[in-house]
């Protein structure tokens, strides 16, 4: 009788746990996306392996689709979201960035000749090179928001209006067109492996913050100091340099990301690459549940965010929804995603259930 | 507080600098970031034009028939050139086109959203050209609106005004030519040319531009008007891409990885067509001269140019950022007292086919 | 309403869920005085100010005002300013880009149409009554704090009030501004207005008040004329001790021996930081448990704030068992191993959202270094085992910590420091806002801990807590230390005779 007693309880508990947890609105909106693809078209989810114009073996579909494009969307929400938890603000210059890493690596490949037969340098030299800079770029935004206590909006600002002037004096002002097919490999597929690079490169930074978020008290710092930065410094942290420090990975995250667009079409265009790419990242941590103002986090939830966000926009591309009400269609279901996640929501959901389990016990 | 935001001004400025200095480098062109403290190059310039401008403006008109040897100071005021390839283009143009050999003595100021108000700074940097008393302010509005004060200025100054790439909201008496691209043109060259192509069906991806832009509204509805009147020209999909190669790329995506037949890619650029294309071939479809599809492109950019030469892609329509030939026909029309026979110019605009294209064109249009 | 009487409270009460904040206060001030309201914190002092602004409703009582028929409703801040109650706040609440006329007519219009002329020769012509340095047209950041301080009065005077609260507005002025604000506070008291001052600091009571009113505990202590009070007695009621209650709490366990063997641990000298103290001198010897005392703002959490370089550390030399040591910020003390337990325990102390597993481990984590994080396994270890010790009341060590209760908060607080093994301990108020049986444990911990050879600084605002734990009190008044005391020295009398400044 007791045992029974026991064990309802839990299951109702691990219920409600599931529901608490963070990953469980992100996740249960692509359930909810991958169930209506399934209901309006099961193709969705068909993969299908072709080859492409070079002969290699590559894998298409929709799903593939979406890890694809999704990647640097993933790769931004790691850092976004410790910028978040640190600063309690976000970064609006992650776009432009991107736009100067890209411009970075585009600049060293070429050596200033925007059309060369060879490359000039190495591409993992031309990928260090921007990671540095994209990291300088992040200190700077880190140091006005750590130091001179400026919102982490409005000090991101200066570059976000900057930055794609600054992408376009690295490179003269010219369109670099990379010939060599080893760069695409980076954005599309290696010959002979099927999967799109930007998915293993994706999970490549997942695999890396979870390492570094194991053997490092990152998140712990990140966290305390977001929460209460007084009560850190009590604690012999060093809230401005933890700031900084977030802002700096973004910036390596930038770098990443910044490789795998311009490798896409191995070239660039300064005003449009990665545009408004910054409020999809705000987005994707918005919807893994986690607080824009800061303090605890969700690596994970974020991430599944980021995949939630691509997915949408795969999804009312697939339906060819008209190209002028496109951003409407995604602010709705923005809309419902952020309201259903919100706190508040969450509480008068919780009391609902609890309500319903009380009636249960009484019948 | 105020020290806070004097240290992020500063940062701002600090950032605007380096963009400037940086562009300079390459091209004098990105003087961007100061248009208005940009002296015209007084020192070049004779004696007598160093005088006060009504002076000047007045001996201007007597000397006017005999100034063949003179130089003609003309004040450019244009749109920042990282804007696009077309604006970059189309300031290398200006600069190569207006030179002392070909008897010009020229200035340019730059309005750039990214830093400043572009067009205050464009009006600004306008007032400084008169006052320093050019014979002729040439001028890309970044906006429509708020130029009438300083036109209504250079008309009583006696300078002339040639508007290009750009008109503007003002009466037509106070400008004497505006040389200008007409985007409806170019999509009807490049709707004619498809059909041209005589295929039986046209299964059409439409990859349009910013939406709302002059450039995607022309380009979008001569396709439009053909789709909607032809049977057999179908639209497949329309979707906006808003320039970018990405976007595109993923729209073409969506489109293959949904089965759908198709055989033509009309984007409205040449990044656009750039991305579709990379989803062509991730799928392995073929395109280009006398394969599956047909890809289709503007702006002329000179990779895209090459591409076309490559036999990969079909058509590309030109959106042409030449004018200076037209503005020096303009002014020399004005000198010898004439008047331009139209005040609207409509540049000729090409559009280039795989089949017909050769190497001189790509070295010529190619931008 | 009897002659020159302004305004009566009478028998208020305020409850607050779980808390009887005012418990049938009754309170009275008088047309041309400036009348003191003093307590230690937690006395009642705010919540009696705000609900005679309004800011507050009230369960019980009656306030009279003068000139109105029968009790008064005020039910919100503008409906006491339209009866003529005005308050000016600690913190200045006006617009420091407006200019000083705009400042002063601010909200005060009605109708869209600003006569600026008139707005700026009235304003002038106010200033110039008050005589008050500043113009109409001149920005109001530009003027010095104590300005816009009397600009603050200023502008709640010209409101035809007759009651005026001053909620601490000497805080941030230096003496000179001080004097030049009681000036005005005195102009006006010859102009009739009554003034309730709140303020901490006890030289200024004397200096400028007529009647001091004392509240402790949600309770009315009294009320005095400033003459017939003197000040060891005003502490006295503030803290609620007898003066001549000399039968004493004291040292039943001082076991203490300041003898000769006596290691130092700690020796600071000529200590300063920028929160505004003066320069001290201190040292604690090993095992041994002192404290700093004094009313609240005298200056004691800054103090320990310069010991632990929580504050900006300006000048002074500190050596640590003889050497000399740098303590420029929190980790520079923590790896010598001081640990500082801080006053405000939610602003300071527990990081909210955290586990209360996260808490614990904190600051030895911060300590150990951020390549080198405790296993989950082990956290949870120590987290078990300082729960256990100090009998914390969680629902789990995954339980954030801002849901336990303020005691148990606390002691998870208490619970990093200790586990972080400090040679020296300081623990400013540890006991505040906490229940009874945690502050008896928290007590018995120190002596414990002492004992075994720590030294602990112990601040606390009830003064038989520190008599019962301390050998050596620091006696702190207007942010100076002004006195030691130990041995015989240490009880109530002679602690509060030091506070209160000597015999006078």
């Amino acid at each position: 009788m007791a045992n029974s007693e026991n064990a309802k309880t839990s299951s109702a508990g691990s219920l409600k746990n599931l529901v608490r947890n963070q990953c469980f609105i992100p996740v249960a909106a692509l359930l909810l996306l991958a169930v209506f693809n399934l209901i309006a078209d099961p193709s969705f989810f068909r993969i299908t392996l072709g080859y492409n114009s070079a002969g290699n073996p590559v894998l298409s579909g929709f799903i593939i689709d979406i890890i694809n494009n999704g990647s640097e969307l993933a790769i931004l929400a790691i850092g976004m979201t410790l910028v978040t938890a640190a600063s309690g603000g976000q970064d609006i210059s992650v776009g432009a960035a991107i736009a100067i890493a890209g411009s970075v690596i585009l600049r060293v490949l070429c050596g200033g000749n925007a059309r060369p037969e060879t490359l000039q340098a190495p591409i993992i030299v031309a990928f260090l090179v921007a990671c540095v800079v994209a990291m300088l770029f992040g200190a700077f935004n880190g140091v006005l928001v750590a130091y001179f206590k400026i919102q982490p909006m409005i000090a991101t600002l200066i570059l976000y209006t900057a930055g794609r002037s600054i992408a376009a004096w690295i490179n003269n002002n010219e369109l670099p067109v990379i010939s060599d097919p080893r760069f695409a490999y980076f954005g599309g597929f290696i010959p002979g492996i099927p999967i799109p690079t930007p998915c293993f490169i994706a999970v490549a930074c997942m695999v890396v913050i979870a390492i570094v978020l194991k053997v490092t008290n990152l998140r712990l710092y990140t966290q305390a100091v977001g929460i209460n930065q007084s009560s850190s410094k009590l604690n012999g942290l060093n809230p401005e340099l933890i700031k900084v420090l977030a802002f700096v990975i973004l910036g390596l995250c930038v770098a990443v990301a910044g490789l795998i667009k311009v490798s896409r079409v191995s070239s660039i265009n300064y005003s449009v690459i990665a545009k408004d790419i910054e409020m999809d990242a705000i987005l994707a941590v918005a919807l893994g549940g986690n607080a824009l103002s800061g303090g605890k986090f969700n690596m994970a939830a974020s991430i599944i965010g980021a995949f939630v966000i691509q997915c949408l926009t795969t999804t009312l591309y697939k339906f060819g929804v008209s190209s002028t009400a496109l951003p409407a269609y995604k602010a709705v279901v923005v809309i419902l995603l952020v309201v259903v996640s919100a706190p508040t929501v969450r509480e008068y959901f919780d009391k609902i259930t609890k309500k319903m389990k009380l009636s249960k016990e009484v019948a | 507080m105020k020290k806070k935001m004097a240290v992020l001004l500063t940062g701002a400025m600090v950032m605007a600098t380096l963009a400037g200095c940086g562009g300079g480098e390459a091209a004098p062109a990105a003087e961007t970031a100061a248009p208005a403290d940009e002296a015209p190059a007084a020192e070049e310039a004779p004696a007598e034009e160093e005088a006060p401008a009504e002076e000047e403006a007045s001996a201007e008109e007597a000397e006017a028939p005999a100034a063949s040897g003179e130089l003609i100071t003309v004040g450019i005021i244009n749109n920042d050139p990282s804007e696009s390839g077309y604006r970059t283009a189309n300031d290398a143009d200006l600069k190569a086109a207006f030179t002392e050999e070909n008897g010009y003595s020229a200035s340019f100021a730059y309005g750039n959203p990214a830093v400043g108000n572009a067009n205050e700074d464009q009006v600004k940097a306008a007032q400084q050209f008169i006052q320093d008393g050019v014979d002729y302010l040439l001028l890309s509005a970044a906006d429509t609106a708020g130029w009438d004060t300083v036109l209504q200025d250079a008309q009583d100054a006696g300078v002339e005004v040639i508007l290009f790439d750009r008109t503007i909201d003002a009466d037509e008496g106070l400008y004497a030519a505006s040389i200008v691209s007409d985007m409806d043109q170019e999509g009807q060259t490049a709707v004619d040319w498809l059909a041209g192509q005589g295929l039986e069906t046209y299964n059409i991806i439409h990859i349009q531009g910013q939406m709302g832009s002059a450039a995607q509204q022309g380009r979008t509805k001569a396709l439009d008007e053909k789709v909607a009147a032809e049977a057999n020209w179908n639209m497949v999909e329309q979707q906006t891409a808003s320039w970018n190669a990405e976007n595109a790329q993923q729209i073409v995506q969506s489109v293959i990885s949904s089965g759908k037949e198709f055989n033509v890619i009309y984007a409205e650029n040449d990044d656009m067509a750039k991305g579709a294309v990379a989803a062509l071939d991730a799928a392995n479809i073929s395109h280009g001269v006398g394969k599956d599809v047909i890809v289709m492109g503007f702006d002329c950019n000179k990779w895209a140019l090459e591409e076309l030469l490559a036999g990969n892609w079909n058509y590309d329509g030109q959106c042409n950022p030449f004018q200076s030939s037209y503005i020096d026909e303009v002014i020399k029309t004005l000198e010898s007292g004439g008047t331009p026979a139209e005040k609207v110019i409509i540049m000729e605009e090409k559009g280039f086919d795989a089949e017909t294209i050769t190497q001189e064109d790509v070295d010529k249009y190619g931008i | 309403m009897e002659g020159n009487v302004v305004l009566k409270m009478r028998n208020i009460h305020k409850i607050f869920p779980g808390v009887h904040a005012l418990q049938g206060v009754d309170f009275t001030l008088r047309k041309g005085e400036i009348h003191a309201l003093m307590g230690e914190n937690g006395a009642g002092k705010s919540t009696l100010i705000k609900v005679l602004t309004g800011v507050y409703g009230k369960e019980d009582g009656d306030i009279f005002l003068d000139g109105t028929e029968g009790a008064v409703a005020i039910h919100s801040p503008q409906d006491a300013q339209n009866m003529g109650i005005s308050t000016v706040y600690q913190e200045i609440t006006l617009c420091p880009n407006l200019t000083v006329a705009e400042n002063m007519f601010i909200a005060r219009t009605k109708g869209a149409v600003q006569n600026w002329k008139k707005m700026n020769t009235d304003t002038d012509r106010i200033l110039e009554s008050l005589q008050i340095p500043a113009r109409a047209s001149q920005q109001l950041g530009t003027c010095s704090l104590a300005v816009q301080q009397m600009i603050a009065i200023a502008r709640a005077v010209d409101m035809e009030c007759k009651v005026l609260i001053l909620d601490e507005p000497t805080s941030s002025l230096d003496e000179q501004e001080v004097e030049k604000l009681f000036k005005l506070m005195r102009d006006l008291r010859a102009k009739g207005v009554g003034i309730i001052f709140v303020t901490h600091f006890l030289e200024q009571v004397y200096e400028v008040c007529d009647r001091i009113t004392v509240m402790r505990d949600g309770k009315l202590v009294g009320e005095y004329e400033v003459e017939n009070l003197p000040r060891v007695q005003l502490v006295s009621k503030m803290l609620g001790k007898e003066v001549d209650d000399l039968s004493d709490i004291k040292s039943e366990v001082k076991t203490f021996d300041a003898g000769k063997d006596a290691v130092p641990v700690l020796e600071a000298e000529g200590l300063v930081s920028n929160a505004g103290i003066k320069p001290f001198d201190f040292h604690i010897n090993k095992g041994e448990v002192n404290g700093f005392t004094g009313l609240l703002g005298s200056g004691r959490s800054e103090c320990v704030r310069a010991i632990f370089g929580a504050d900006r550390v300006t000048g002074g030399k500190v050596k640590m068992g003889g050497k000399d040591v740098k303590i420029a910020k929190p980790l520079d003390a923590m790896k010598n191993g001081i640990a500082y337990l801080p006053e405000d325990r939610k602003v300071d102390g527990i990081v909210g959202d955290l586990s209360v597993r996260d808490n614990i481990i904190l600051a030895q984590q911060v300590l150990k270094g951020f390549f080198k994080p405790f296993s989950r396994a082990e956290a949870n270890k120590v987290a078990d085992e300082y729960i256990k010790l100090l009998n914390i009341k969680t629902a789990s060590k995954d339980t954030p910590i801002k849901s336990l209760s303020g005691g148990n908060q606390q002691k998870a607080i208490l619970a990093r420091w200790l586990f972080t093994h400090p040679e020296y301990l300081i623990l400013d108020e540890p006991t505040r806002g906490i229940d009874v049986g945690t502050k008896v444990d928290i007590q018995k911990l120190v002596l414990k801990l002492a004992s075994e050879g720590m030294s602990v600084t112990f601040i606390s605002s009830e003064l038989d807590e520190m008599l019962r734990t301390c050998s050596r009190l620091i006696v702190m008044r207007d942010r100076k230390a002004v006195g030691e005391l130990t041995g015989d020295d240490l009880n109530q009398g002679t602690v509060m005779n030091t506070i209160a400044g000597g015999d006078k």
